[in-house]
């Protein structure tokens, strides 16, 4: 029998880009469990909804691309990208409204580029500005959390939430339900000193730092990433340089608290999508800059990015812009922050030809 | 304790060190025919010394170096030389080799061998000439001669001794130093004394090894030589790798350490120096690791070298039924082998029989995800994602702007990307095609610069033939115009044009070929008496050289021959062009034959010149009647004279008949053109008119 001939090495870590995706997902319950337990059912609803969808279309795509079916759903990546969007999106929304932006993820933004590992766009931010540019209504009617809803009133159990969600199964209103999220309530409070917003306002009367409900879904957001950083998923660079970035930012806009404030640290940090996206949508290796110096500025970037849309753009939120708009700049960044090369005085640059 | 720097990157695979740390170094039985490659080193092959069906001492020198990077080779044993031939290699191509093969007679019969403990007294090139002499080449992988190594360009202040011994499986470095503690003291003692006693003696060994350490520790009692444990971490061991930990210092891209004061040695290199130098023993066996799940008895041996891998592994208990691989080297940066008939080389540190637990499953490779652990398990400070991105997209430019080049291929990106892609092997497929690349982009450089430089060989000769024409033209104008003004025709004829022009072309040709002549005679005789002074000198230098010598000798035999026939050739020119005695021009009419390059020719033109001047004087003060009729004269003579050229030429068939057919002609109407004149120069005699010939 003659033996095999392969190339070295011949070991190999345990590491499989499986288990990097099994890891992202095991991160993100913290999360799901706070959203859960402040907001009802809708986020596990449409979690769900959007996982299936994923898992349809990639199976879909990689039948059309001819290529085995099994091989690529194993990979996980296709969940991990629909329970991103899944997390993002607003709970008991209706159903279409994840199937909708978990297929264009998967098919427009992820296939259509060559599929995982080529695609230039972070999938899931892609079907979240797809929804939130298409169904603005749907995608800013968030929920109060069960914390300040008013005495007697609960959020909506299963029965009730799964018919919010197919209104085919039944009609239960919503708008008992729904609330500004503490990032619209603060961007419409102009006319109000910081303090006082903080001091009349019921997310900041209820809530410990920056809003009830959502404080505490930042923090498993936290949590989860401090799991991934220690499972060396990926480096520290990217999130600690967005949340230095936005916290600058937001540092330098303070002025006090007047009324034309962009809103306390605390708030930016922990409300909305911060944690999120630090450790879960900027992290994300396809699309941000690769060596340790460009994943710096990539995050610090995202970070200023989200700061501006939030203060002086139309959205409450901006994480999905941010991380959109530095996926443009991901290759630029890399053609100048090549690392210093063994036995180089200095860093090259990716865009200096050899003549 | 020393400061060490931190290595960036790196992995911890498991050690897997300790199956073949249960025994003490074994020696295999001898094999029956040991096969020995030719280039078991970096560099030029060695030539074989020896002839099929000789006889040799084990020892005994059987190939020589060949240039300044290679290495001698000797006979491992004592033996007939069975073949010089091709034979399978252990190379990660899998291809042939030539290879002395040596049957061996079983008796060790060694030659007689020169040991020197007393180094220390000889100089450090005599030394050098000790390890050259023993084939030395280093042991850790590379195999690159260690005599070269060890005579840098450069000013040497630290020594670094390689006993890290990074890679997973093998021990050969760690049993050495266990048990050979004190040679490797001596060995290390003679490289500081080969590099002129560098300021600084570095020893770096992996704190996995701590045996070793201890042992080595003791043997170098009293030695100036620092042992400096370092954290186990792959790829420590690696050259440029080891430096940067001990020193801080990083090799230039593309340098040498020579280049910042380092040389680097293998421990097992520098035992074997202690053996060529003190013993007198050239590099003919080697510790080689033999492991893996498929040998039942893993250990270390000192093994021959061009032992057959399939004898040395029978010698460990190898079971073939359950290797999946077998590897040459480690299994990080060793290669596969085909077969099991290849020969143990110099470089040979490890075989491992690999079974199917200790072998990855070489799953196929999912997409790239660029999460960006192979940048952070890359020594070099590479990214190996966008290496591994351009070397998809062979995009030279790019893979040589992310430094490809100073990728060690040390297999960490590998070993750790979770997209199991082989990195490596991209990075060694573009590698090779960037060689290629660059060795056709010399070619075609040579062909461009060749061309062009014909091209402007041949302009610029056009260019000076151009030149010389012009000269030509405006000498024979200047010519001209000085004959011209000098003797203008006094009755304003022009009757006398034609014959001032000959004259005129006739001097300067006389003129030219005077001067070019004389230059032509003092050339030749200036290089026949420097063909003589070259053929004195080469004469001398014969008799210096012996004839024993026959190839030297018959060198400058050669020369001498051929300066004597060089020399009969010009003397032979010179003779010929003093003697000739071309055809002297009869005429200085249009006809006239150009003047020879001889004296005396130049003295018949200059009186055939005299002649044409005093004809013209004549003429000139000849009345125009007088004048007229002269010429008539002139003109019929010469066409009498044509016209029995022509007859002669007819009857011999020359084939420049249509050229005496056309001197005739013009003749005959410029006779014809002179008659008329006369005619109606008679007629109008009383007017006083007269009409020129034109």
């Amino acid at each position: 029998m003659p033996l095999a001939l392969i190339t070295s090495p011949h070991q190999h870590a345990a590491q499989t880009t499986q288990r990097v995706m099994q890891h992202l997902l095991l991160a993100t319950v913290p999360g799901l469990v706070a959203l859960t337990w402040h907001f009802g059912w809708g986020t596990l609803i449409n979690v769900a909804l959007a996982s299936i969808t994923a898992l349809g279309c990639e199976a879909a795509v990689v039948v059309l691309r001819r290529r085995p079916v099994g091989f690529y759903l194993r990979d996980c990546s296709a969940l991990v990208t629909a329970v991103l969007l899944g997390l993002a999106l607003p709970p008991l929304a209706p159903w279409w409204i994840p199937v909708v932006g978990s297929a264009f993820a998967i098919v427009i933004a992820k296939h259509l580029y060559g599929g995982l590992g080529y695609n230039p766009f972070n999938p899931a931010m892609v079907g979240y500005v797809v929804l939130l540019i298409s169904f603005p209504v749907e995608m800013t009617r968030w929920l109060a959390p069960a914390s300040i809803l008013p005495d007697g009133a609960s959020l909506p159990d299963l029965q009730a939430s799964l018919q919010l969600v197919f209104p085919l199964l039944g009609n239960t209103p919503i708008d008992a339900f729904t609330m500004a999220t503490p990032l619209d309530t603060f961007k419409h409070s102009q006319g109000l000193l910081v303090e006082q917003v903080l001091a009349e306002n019921v997310w900041f009367t209820q809530g410990t730092w920056s809003g009830a409900g959502w404080e505490w879904v930042n923090l498993g957001f936290l949590a989860g990433g401090c799991y991934l950083l220690l499972q060396r998923v990926f480096t520290w660079h990217a999130p600690v340089a967005m949340l230095a970035g936005l916290s600058l930012m937001a540092l330098l806009n303070y002025d006090a608290g007047s009324s034309t404030s962009g809103g306390p640290l605390d708030l930016h940090l922990l409300s909305g999508a911060t944690m999120l996206g630090a450790f879960f949508i900027v992290t994300d290796p396809v699309t941000s800059a690769v060596s340790h110096l460009g994943r710096l500025i990539y995050g610090a970037l995202v970070g200023v990015l989200i700061y501006i849309i939030r203060i002086w753009g139309n959205y409450p939120d901006a994480v999905a812009f941010a991380v959109l708009l530095m996926n443009f700049a991901a290759p630029f960044i890399d053609y100048y922050t090549l690392p210093r090369t063994y036995g180089h005085e200095k860093r090259g640059r990716a865009t200096k030809m050899k003549d | 304790m020393r400061q060490t720097w931190p290595l960036p990157g790196g992995i911890h695979p498991p050690e897997n060190k300790s199956q073949s740390l249960q025994r003490p170094i074994a020696q295999p039985p001898l094999p029956p025919c040991l096969v020995l490659p030719l280039n078991q080193h970096i560099g030029t092959p060695s030539v074989p010394r020896v002839c099929v069906g000789e006889t040799v001492l084990k020892g005994q020198v059987v190939a020589d170096a060949e240039g300044m990077i290679s290495a001698a080779l000797h006979a491992p044993t004592s033996g007939v030389i069975k073949a010089i031939e091709t034979r399978p290699i252990a190379h990660p191509s899998g291809g042939e080799d030539v290879c002395i093969v040596l049957e061996s007679d079983g008796e060790e019969r060694w030659i007689e061998l020169a040991a020197r403990p007393d180094y220390a007294d000889l100089a450090p090139a005599e030394v050098l000439a000790l390890i050259a002499r023993a084939g030395i080449t280093g042991m850790g992988g590379a195999g690159f001669p260690s005599a070269t190594k060890l005579q840098p360009r450069h000013a040497i202040d630290t020594l670094i001794i390689n006993a890290a011994e990074c890679e997973p499986y093998i021990t050969a470095d760690d049993v050495l130093m266990r048990e050979r503690a004190p040679g490797i003291s001596v060995g290390i003692d003679i490289l500081a004394h080969v590099l002129g006693q560098p300021e600084t003696i570095l020893i770096g060994i992996e704190d996995n090894k701590p045996e070793a350490a201890s042992a080595l520790r003791d043997a170098l009692d009293g030695s100036r030589a620092d042992l400096v444990e370092i954290p186990t971490r792959y790829p420590s061991g690696g050259e440029k790798q080891l430096i940067q930990i001990l020193t801080g210092k990083e090799v230039p891209s593309g340098g040498l350490p020579a280049d910042i004061g380092i040389v680097c040695q293998n421990v097992g290199t520098t035992h074997a120096v202690f053996e060529a130098v003190c013993k007198g023993t050239p590099l003919i066996s080697r510790i080689t690791t033999v492991t893996g799940g498929a040998c039942a008895h893993a250990g270390n041996f000192e093994v021959l070298i061009g032992t057959p891998v399939e004898h040395l592994l029978q010698a460990a208990g190898y079971d073939q039924g359950i290797c999946q691989r077998l590897i040459m080297g480690g299994p990080m940066m060793g290669f596969t082998l085909a077969d099991t008939d290849v020969p143990v080389v110099k470089s040979t540190n490890c075989l491992l029989a690999a079974d199917a637990k200790e072998s990855p499953q070489n799953n196929i490779p999912q997409a790239c995800i660029r999460c960006g652990l192979c940048a952070e398990a890359c020594p070099a400070n590479l990214l190996p994602q966008q290496l591994y991105w351009y070397a998809r997209a062979r995009d030279y430019d790019k893979l040589a702007a992310h430094n490809l080049n100073d990728c060690i291929e040390c297999g960490a990106c590998a070993y750790v990307c979770p997209s199991e892609i082989p990195l490596v092997q991209y990075y060694r497929a573009a590698k090779g095609e960037i060689r290629v690349m660059q060795q056709e982009k010399i070619f075609s450089d040579h062909a461009r610069i060749r061309f062009e430089f014909h091209k402007d060989r041949m302009e610029k000769a056009e260019r000076e033939k151009a030149a010389k024409r012009e000269q030509r033209k405006k000498a024979a104008e200047v010519a001209r115009s000085t004959v011209g003004n000098s003797q203008p025709a006094p009755d304003g004829t022009t009757a006398t044009d034609e014959d001032s022009d000959v004259v005129r072309a006739a001097l300067a040709r006389v003129q030219a070929n005077k001067s070019s002549t004389e230059a032509q005679l003092r050339k030749l005789e200036r290089n026949l008496e420097a063909l003589d002074t070259q053929l004195n000198n080469a004469q001398s230098r014969l008799t210096e050289i012996p004839e024993s010598d026959t190839g030297p000798h018959g060198k400058a035999a050669a020369a001498i021959e051929q300066i004597r026939v060089k020399r009969a050739r010009v003397a032979g020119e010179l003779e010929a062009l003093k003697n000739q005695a071309p055809e002297t021009p009869t005429d200085t009419g249009a006809n006239a034959e150009p003047a020879g390059q001889d004296q005396r020719a130049v003295d018949k033109a200059a009186e055939a010149i005299a002649r044409a001047q005093q004809r013209m004087a004549e003429q000139q003060s000849m009345s125009p009647d007088d004048k007229r009729r002269h010429q008539r004269e002139r003109l019929e003579k010469r066409l009498v004279k044509a016209r029995q050229r022509l007859a002669q030429a007819q009857t011999d068939g020359d084939e420049n008949l249509g050229a005496y057919a056309d001197a005739v002609a013009s003749l005959e109407q410029k006779l014809t053109a002179l008659q008329n004149t006369e005619t109606t120069a008679e007629a109008i005699a009383s007017s006083g008119t007269d009409t020129g010939e034109r």
